[in-house]
């Protein structure tokens, strides 16, 4: 079976997730797999300053747009697992946010795809951030970085 | 078509969606933008900086020239925040 075919795995949902769970059910059963690069992101506390995130998203659009950029992993690299979750709602310091999981043959393209895969969704998946402070203030919508489009830019194909 | 605003689009039309119906010669985002921008100020706010506004039809990103013919759902965003 060509690792292309692979099916990726994308969630969007209030509930928290494990990350060792989704690695284990990636692997489960399989020898050929050589490297799992998992990434899990997490809420800062902003030294204190920050209450929680409330993560706003457009439902069905950002399980397309995860999956569109999924599939576009899948055409970059070889690899034989990919699960990618996004949370929404409230998220507190200590939270989780995100998970990718990639998981392929060989270390290279699994590093690959789950730094691409990132550096996609943070500029391409339907998801706003606003901060609630401990102060019990709103902190704002929290701006857009032109870092992680420049991130983003570097996988550009000519 | 439906229009959908999220985060501070949405907080300053005061609307997460609405029905609109464009004059026929509106046939790209940009002039939709510019003619949702002339319907009162909360809108005047929300597409004060088109530089700063994202669209998506029906689901999927698309460039400010794009045309809006044919859309059923079209949203306005500001630049994502995820990950």
């Amino acid at each position: 079976m060509p690792a292309a075919s692979a099916i990726p795995t994308v969630r969007v949902q209030a509930e928290d997730f494990d990350p060792a769970r989704e690695e284990a059910l990636l692997t489960a059963g399989r020898r050929d797999i050589g490297a799992v690069v998992s990434f899990t992101g997490l809420c800062r506390d902003e030294d204190g300053t920050l209450a929680a995130l409330e993560l706003e998203h457009y439902p069905g659009m950002a399980e397309e747009e995860i999956g569109r950029v999924a599939h576009e992993a899948l055409s970059r690299w070889p690899l034989v697992g990919l699960t990618v979750i996004h949370r929404h709602g409230a998220i507190r310091p200590g939270e989780r946010i995100v998970l990718v999981v990639a998981a392929a043959r060989h270390r290279g393209e699994a590093f690959a795809a789950a730094e691409f895969l990132m550096d996609y969704l943070k500029t391409r998946a339907p998801f706003w951030k606003k901060e609630r402070r401990t102060d019990g203030t709103d902190g704002g919508w929290v701006a857009a970085k032109g870092a992680d489009d420049d991130a983003a830019a570097r996988w550009d194909r000519d | 078509m439906k229009a959908i605003y999220f985060a501070w689009v949405r907080e300053r039309i005061g609307l997460s969606e609405e029905e609109v119906a464009p004059p026929r010669e509106i046939e790209t985002v940009r002039q939709l933008v510019d003619w949702l921008a002339a319907r009162g100020d909360g809108y005047a706010a929300a597409f004060a900086n088109p530089k700063t506004i994202r669209a998506a039809i029906d689901k999927a990103h698309v460039a400010p020239d794009a045309s809006i013919a044919g859309a059923r759902e079209i949203a306005f965003f500001p630049p994502m925040t995820g990950g």
